[in-house]
């Protein structure tokens, strides 16, 4: 009796596990008990899937950032205390890092998810080329922003194309500054960002059953109306996170931010004060203190689209057929 | 499989129809492929000036460079060690690719499937990496790695990409794993097949589809991580975009068209992984296919 009843309890939902607690409570035998409770909360030796990536993330992402929490508390000058975090709230050419990274991210992030929408949307249903639209929109992931970078110098520099197309149309007369400043970063980010944040939005939508939408059609409902009642609030939560990700990709720009930016002045990002701390001014503390400040700043912007997330229905999406 | 095929291809007619009579009006359909045509325009100007100049002999205020030549890629062959640099990015992504999905997947299938006590903490504590900014954890990890005797080697760049990757794989499988139903499961295990049994037989063929979807991504964010391979990377385990970003901020000491040519290798190597990846994912079309199937 007992083990017939075990079985249902791994169907999550609390109905079932609370008729099992029932049924068992009388006739089971003492011994087993625990074990038939704990499974009725839902543990059980499954579980220990979960194990070997528990250990892989407390060994190689939490001791060593607890590690460097501590190392942020002992100031290269000695003993224990708060100097690092001071010297960098104090000094404005570091602490105004953190604005100079956010007017980038945000805008970034934003442009790219949103963007991505429309034309995901409009790329969902088969037609003729959408492999090799949906391959090309995905090359730029490849190339990293590094490379787009140094495309970047050469295609929109002084003597690029894009200024001689636009010297030659005579849109301007001397040619504009793209690159080497806030603008140069952007534009990196935004080819990088966007190839990525449409890929992610597009495998959300088709995860999302077309005879909903087409059942919507079937009772009246416009385009707009299924794409606002239907599409958007199934598509949400993978909204939410398509911009947690773009905005993680964004916020931490690094390479960009030297090669395409102005690395002395309007795009001497927090990332970027960090590595120096770290690489040039061996200040291993102040590194990790600029780190965790940091980590911090973006977990609070990133805790903001959580708490919205959560409220959103998440679950199937009827794509399983 | 022949029927598979020919069922979607049915629908085909019916939706190629609708979308031929739907371009000529709405506004909007040419809005997005205006914005998709101009971000092309910027994407083809970005890879061919870099293209073209590693071609170029000089190029200066002119709309092409004066003459071709391929003396620059032999250059930066030699110069750059270019033959060991891509054996090493391609260990680095295979080992990081095969370790996060068997660390990755069954840990999203405990998420997906089992409500448990402190679940909702420990899908927090896988996501924070992938959340954080590589630099935050990066410069800890690279400072903890030192002390471990794994600073610059192989091993160790191999660990700082697995923590991104790991959380990456659990967070596109766990809502893949979450839109399979249970019942097939359920259907199976009171049929008397064990756990292993309902994983090989049953769930891993629903899951490949999801997998190779996670494998492509997680490939392509480990070739093009630069942040956390460059804090931790020695002399013989750069990857190829690290030693691409040394040569540019060296820029000066050697030819523009040089690093440019090496621009171009790494490139060429991260299309021929993409086109690879393709064949064998379309990421929109990985449910559909799923539902096909269950529909035979």
């Amino acid at each position: 009796m007992p083990d017939t009843l075990e079985r249902p309890s791994t169907v999550p939902g609390g109905q079932g596990a609370a008729s099992a607690e029932f049924l068992t409570s009388a006739p089971a035998a003492p011994r087993s008990s625990l074990r038939h409770r704990l499974a009725d909360r839902g543990v059980e030796p499954s579980l220990l899937l979960v194990a070997p990536a528990l250990v892989f993330v407390l060994v190689l992402f939490i001791y060593p950032f607890l590690y460097g929490v501590g190392l942020s508390f002992q100031p290269a000058s000695g003993g224990i205390g708060l100097e690092s975090y001071r010297d960098f709230f104090t000094d404005p050419y570091e602490f105004g890092t953190i604005w100079k990274t956010m007017r980038l991210a945000l805008p970034a992030a934003l442009f790219n998810v949103i963007a991505s929408i429309p034309i995901a949307y409009k790329l969902r249903g088969r037609f003729k080329g959408k492999r090799l639209l949906a391959t090309m929109l995905v090359v730029p992931i490849s190339l990293g922003t590094v490379l787009v970078a140094e495309g970047l110098l050469n295609f929109a520099g002084r003597a690029g194309w894009i200024n001689r197309f636009l010297l030659a149309i005579g849109v301007i007369d001397t040619p504009i500054a793209l690159v080497n400043n806030y603008w140069g970063v952007l534009f990196s980010l935004i080819i990088t960002g966007f190839p990525f944040a449409f890929l992610l939005i597009s495998s959300y939508l088709s995860g999302i059953d077309p005879s909903l939408e087409r059942a919507a059609a079937l009772m009246g409902a416009g385009w707009g109306k299924r794409f606002t009642k239907i599409i958007l609030p199934l598509l949400a939560p993978g909204l939410a996170t398509t911009f947690m990700l773009t905005f993680v990709l964004a916020f931490s720009v690094f390479p960009s931010a030297t090669l395409v930016g102005d690395p002395a002045g309007a795009t001497r990002v927090i990332s970027l004060a960090a590595y120096q701390a770290y690489a040039e001014q061996f200040n291993y503390s102040k590194a990790s203190a600029i780190a965790i400040v940091m980590g911090v700043v973006e977990l609070a912007v990133l805790a903001v689209v959580m708490l919205w997330r959560s409220t959103l229905y998440r679950g199937s999406t009827g794509g399983k057929g | 499989m022949s029927i598979i095929e020919r069922i979607p291809a049915d629908e085909d007619v019916t939706t190629k129809g609708r979308r031929a009579f739907r371009i000529v009006g709405t506004p909007s359909q040419w809005i997005v492929w205006g914005c998709v045509a101009l971000f092309f325009v910027f994407l083809a100007g970005v890879i061919v000036s870099v293209l073209v100049n590693s071609f170029g002999t000089s190029w200066f205020d002119a709309w092409l460079p004066e003459g071709y030549t391929t003396r620059w890629y032999a250059e930066a062959w030699d110069e750059f060690d270019l033959g060991q640099v891509i054996f090493v990015t391609l260990e680095v992504a295979l080992a990081v690719i095969v370790l996060s999905v068997l660390l990755g997947v069954p840990a999203s299938y405990v998420l997906a499937r089992k409500n448990f006590p402190g679940k909702k903490a420990l899908y927090a504590v896988f996501l924070l990496p992938v959340l954080m900014p590589p630099i935050t954890y990066g410069i800890p990890l690279a400072t903890a790695l030192y002390q471990a005797g794994l600073a610059g080697t192989l091993a160790g760049v191999i660990a700082a990409n697995l923590v991104p990757a790991v959380p990456f794989v659990i967070m596109t499988m766990t809502p893949f794993i979450e839109q399979i139903n249970p019942s097939v499961e359920s259907a199976a295990r009171m049929s008397g097949a064990s756990t292993l049994n309902v994983f090989t037989r049953v769930l891993a063929p629903l899951l490949i589809p999801g997998i190779l979807a996670s494998c492509v991504l997680v490939l392509v964010r480990t070739v093009g991580m630069f942040e956390l391979t460059f804090l931790t990377s020695g002399p013989t385990s750069n990857t190829l975009v690290v030693k691409l970003y040394y040569a540019m901020n060296a820029a000066g000491i050697r030819a523009q068209q040089s690093v440019d040519a090496m621009a171009v290798v790494y490139m060429a190597v991260m299309l021929v992984i993409l086109v690879i990846a393709l064949r064998f994912v379309n990421p929109t079309q990985l449910v559909a296919r799923v539902r096909d199937e269950s529909l035979e």
